[in-house]
């Protein structure tokens, strides 16, 4: 267990505020007038039941969804509403659930692929490739072996990554947003399928990342006990509405969230 | 044991991301153009260069053009034809307008030509995707068609409705038109093809190239990671049909000698879309495989029978094709969806370990 | 000034005082329109019970009719020839789910559709192997199809309907008809849907996949025949059919690639489209637009409604 106060003194101001959103698709509410914030440099959970809408909440935040109602606010900025290559190009970075990687490609190239924002050198450049394009190539080609020896995964990095087996796939995935160099991170169930010597080396690489590189972290999460350790401030959804907001030990005492979690006993009035 | 890679180390990521990292591919494709360059042009006779080898480059050049499109950036495209149509119109009328130009040039330029109409009918990308969208490329495929018989200034009003291709020189000898050698006319398309295939294994095996890949394996995380989706796939339609018009100006210009506009209806798409299924879609080489299996095969069904004294008719030869095409292509896309191109990777693989079995 | 005159003003005119015309347009739009639904519908009936966009329906329907006029040429009386036609269509079927579908089951629908393209080259080649590549002749007299023409003189001149067309509408409806019964009645028909709704859910509860495929594009197989006829009887066999049939891919992208009645909608909207605008403003373009009229009007559409007219909204899900 970390020292709550000394990181509380290193985190930042606010990075990114939710506002109000709400979200339906067709006659179906995912989200009902949540709010929060992420501050930077922390890691942030957003727990909650199945179906609670917390990876549409998400899908909101870079720009996959639009929302209905509410605004986000990042780095200052307020939007009502963003296209998934502004959240790119702002500096928002995600994992999925079911992942989504390229899947024809090896692990390299998909990393590679992460790095697209910061390759600038033109297309007359890459027809003749040998001189600028080449070198720009060999750069970023170096700063992704960084992140592959980051998350060891030097052995597969030539290996088509329909052929990896899952946890190492979710490693790929992690590498490809590192590779962004986003601000935000959000991580959708990245623990999701693992075992228990593959969860610690994930969370391994989550707190490195956030440490070493201050990256702030969102993160969904299922495991309670990976959440209560890694996470300096927890959001719970149920329902798609907010029923609780604090520290980890806050949180798991918390009444609401214990009924939506485990229900009502029977035979108790609430 | 020949194709071990022992003893060859990269000492940095230029040599490990080069096109033949191991030293006995770069042999290999020193052999091939040493053969291509040197060999053929002495040994060749007309039928081998005019009905063998000249074909079958520009056939390749339009597959390696549909394989990045289709291969590449996985948009499924029937609108082949009419692409290399373009091109050829585009340098009929270069030539026309300005006769004192290179024809080389010309042929280069009117795949600009080509890929702005690629460009413009791979507009609806952005909002169709998969069989929609080889629905709306037919449009092209059909549209273009009808401009290539209706536009008679196209043709320049030539009475037969044909494209004549006139009299050309490259540096005093002819090039174009009856009066040009088949070595002559074989050198120009094998420089041609050379080139432009080495700058498209420079695009796919760079950023372009992996967005494009990207694009296809999955948009939506495509556009996650900063992909701009419409000029990405607006690209992929602007070079893949480049190379379509320069393979469809050569088509006349250095093969036919002369063309009607039957030559790039939608039989000729699915012609070379069957190339890049068979050779192996997402893969250079497998353009040429593709080209060379499906080009070669009638012939080869014309030649060997007859050589053993049982001649067949040529109607009969072409549907026997026909049908062998089509049990191919169910056969590979049972057997080896990845085509032959993966096949040739396999094998490759085993060299390496042979005569071991693993 | 002159053009949008011409664009907009004119054929409406020319509509209104020769409406006999009009009439006759409308109908030959409506003749070409049913014979795409037919095609349309063995896409349709493919596509919603294996999820196979089945590219070689077009040459199915010339293979069909080439089967029954080759049969019959080799002295064959007419309807044994029918019968046996049939049975080949059968048989094509049985094949195509063994040698084709059963090999590719889990493959990409895109995989799939590229079979299907072999599937094409294969017959139109076995098609012009065995019974040659000439056009031939339906043998419309043999099967008691009707001949000739109706004539209206009224509107103002003279309209004119062929009776094999006529025919041609009222069998379709027929199919069609029977079709929907089919599929909404019988047990067989309610596994189809079954099967099209979710391949694991109807193996799960006991359907066979590989019989109800080998139905399905059996029942393609006999609208293939059906089509092949009419549109035999109408102008001749021959392989130009198939190019014709690529049409049916415009009907498609208009009535939804799962709907019956879409198909039908559909075909009719592209053929009485096509005619149209082939007639009233084709001469504008220097005629023969009709080559490509339809796909435009698909392209159209489909920059508009992805979905089709009659197809689901799709939502991605990530």
């Amino acid at each position: 267990m970390r020292a709550p106060s000394s990181r509380d003194a290193a985190l930042g101001e606010v990075l990114l505020a939710v506002e109000d959103v709400s979200l339906s698709f067709g006659g179906v509410r995912a989200l009902t007038g949540v709010s929060f914030d992420i501050r930077k440099g922390e890691i942030r959970a957003i727990i909650g039941p199945n179906g609670a809408g917390k990876t549409s909440m998400l899908n909101v935040i870079n720009g996959f969804y639009q929302p209905q109602a509410g605004r986000i606010t990042f780095k200052g900025q307020v939007r009502t509403s963003m296209r998934p290559y502004a959240a790119a190009h702002g500096g928002i970075a995600r994992t999925f659930q079911n992942l989504a990687l390229f899947r024809g490609m090896t692990t390299l190239d998909n990393i590679m692929a992460g790095r697209t924002l910061k390759m600038h050198r033109g297309f007359f450049w890459q027809l003749l490739r040998y001189g600028p394009a080449l070198k720009e190539e060999v750069e970023h080609r170096r700063r992704v072996e960084e992140i592959i020896d980051f998350l060891e995964i030097a052995a597969i990095r030539k290996i088509p990554v329909g052929r990896l087996p899952y946890g190492l796939q979710k490693r790929v995935e992690l590498g490809r947003a590192l590779a962004m160099e986003p601000d935000l991170l959000l991580l959708d169930e990245p623990m999701a399928g693992m075992n228990l010597e593959e969860k610690e080396d994930m969370s391994r690489f989550i707190i490195d990342v956030n440490q070493q590189y201050g990256t702030t972290i969102a993160l969904i999460e299922h495991d309670i006990g990976v959440v209560m350790d890694l996470s300096d401030r927890v959001v719970v959804l149920d329902y798609g509405q907010k029923i609780a907001d604090a520290t980890p030990d806050e949180v798991r005492n918390d009444k609401n969230v214990i009924r939506a979690y485990l229900g009502e006993p029977h035979g108790t009035s609430v | 044991m020949l194709y071990r890679e022992v003893g060859q180390y990269k000492t940095n990521y230029a040599a490990d991301m080069a096109v033949f990292p191991i030293l006995q591919d770069r042999i290999g494709i020193a052999v091939i153009l040493l053969v291509a360059f040197v060999v053929l042009p002495l040994i060749g006779n007309d039928f081998l260069l005019n009905t063998v080898m000249i074909p079958f480059l520009i056939f390749s050049l339009a597959a390696i053009g549909l394989n990045l499109l289709t291969g590449y950036a996985g948009l499924l495209s029937l609108g082949t034809g009419a692409f290399m149509g373009v091109g050829a119109y585009a340098c009929l009328k270069l030539t026309t307008f300005f006769p004192q130009v290179n024809i080389v040039i010309w042929i280069i330029a009117s795949g600009l030509f080509s890929a702005a109409v690629g460009a413009l009918f791979g507009l609806p990308s952005l909002r169709i995707k998969g069989f929609y969208l080889a629905v709306a490329t037919l449009a092209a495929q059909f549209f273009l068609e009808w401009c290539f018989i209706r536009v008679p200034w196209l043709y320049n009003h030539s009475v037969s409705g044909a494209i004549e291709v006139p009299l050309r020189k490259l540096a005093g000898v002819p090039v174009t038109g009856p009066t040009a050698t088949s070595l002559t006319r074989y050198l120009v398309v094998l420089s041609i093809v050379v080139v432009m295939t080495w700058v498209a294994s420079n695009l796919v095996r760079g950023r372009i190239g992996r967005m494009w890949m990207s694009v296809r394996d999955m948009d939506l995380a495509a556009e996650l990671v900063g992909i701009r989706l419409l000029r990405t796939k607006l690209l992929a339609f602007a070079v893949s049909s480049f190379y379509c018009g320069v393979a469809g100006a050569m088509m006349v210009f250095l093969w036919y000698g002369g063309a009607e506009a039957d030559v790039f209806a939608i039989d000729q798409s699915f012609l070379v879309l069957f190339m890049v299924i068979i050779g192996g879609l997402g893969t250079l080489i497998g353009s040429f495989f593709g080209a060379a299996l499906i080009y070669i095969l009638p012939i080869a069904l014309r030649m060997i029978p007859a050589a053993f004294g049982l001649p067949i008719r040529p109607a009969v030869a072409e549907q026997l094709t026909f049908v062998i095409v089509g049990v191919l292509i169910i056969v590979f896309l049972i057997l080896e969806p990845n085509g032959l191109a993966r096949l040739w990777q396999i094998g490759k693989q085993k060299l390496r370990v042979w005569p071991f079995p693993y | 000034m002159d053009l949008p005159y011409k664009i907009f003003v004119d054929p409406f005119v020319q509509m209104g005082t020769s409406p006999d015309l009009l009439v006759q347009t409308l109908w030959d739009g409506l003749v070409a329109g049913v014979l795409y639904s037919l095609i349309a519908l063995g896409f349709v009936l493919i596509f919603k019970a294996s999820g196979v966009f089945n590219f070689a329906q077009g040459i199915m329907v010339v293979f069909a009719a080439l089967t029954l006029v080759g049969l019959h040429q080799h002295g064959v009386p007419a309807f044994l020839a029918l019968g046996l036609t049939v049975v080949v269509m059968f048989v094509l079927a049985v094949g195509v789910e063994r040698l084709m579908l059963r090999p590719l089951v889990n493959q990409s629908e895109i995989i799939l559709f590229m079979a299907t393209f072999g599937l094409t080259y294969l017959l139109i080649g076995l098609g012009q192997l065995v019974f040659g590549g000439d056009p031939k002749v339906m043998i419309a007299k043999e099967l008691y199809l009707p001949h000739g023409a109706i004539e209206f003189k009224g509107l103002g001149g003279f309209v004119s309907l062929q009776k094999i067309d006529i025919a041609a509408a009222v069998i379709a409806s027929i199919m069609v008809a029977v079709l929907a019964i089919f599929f909404q009645r019988t047990r067989i028909g309610r596994a189809l849907r079954a099967v099209a709704d979710s391949h694991q859910a109807a193996l799960s509860v006991g359907i066979s996949l590989e019989q109800i495929w080998v139905i399905v594009w059996f029942a393609a197989g006999v609208v293939a025949l059906t089509t092949g006829i009419m549109w035999g009887a109408r102008s001749e066999v021959s392989f130009s059919l198939q190019i014709i049939a690529l049409k049916a891919l415009p009907v498609l992208i208009l009535g939804g690639f799962t709907s019956i009645p879409g198909a039908i909608v559909g075909g009719l909207i592209i053929g009485i489209g096509e005619k149209l605008g082939e007639f009233y403003w084709g001469p504008l373009l220097g005629g023969g637009i009709e080559s490509w009229l339809a796909y435009v009007i698909a392209l159209g559409f489909l920059i508009f409604r992805p979905q089709g007219l009659f197809g689901e909204k799709i939502i991605e899900r990530i």
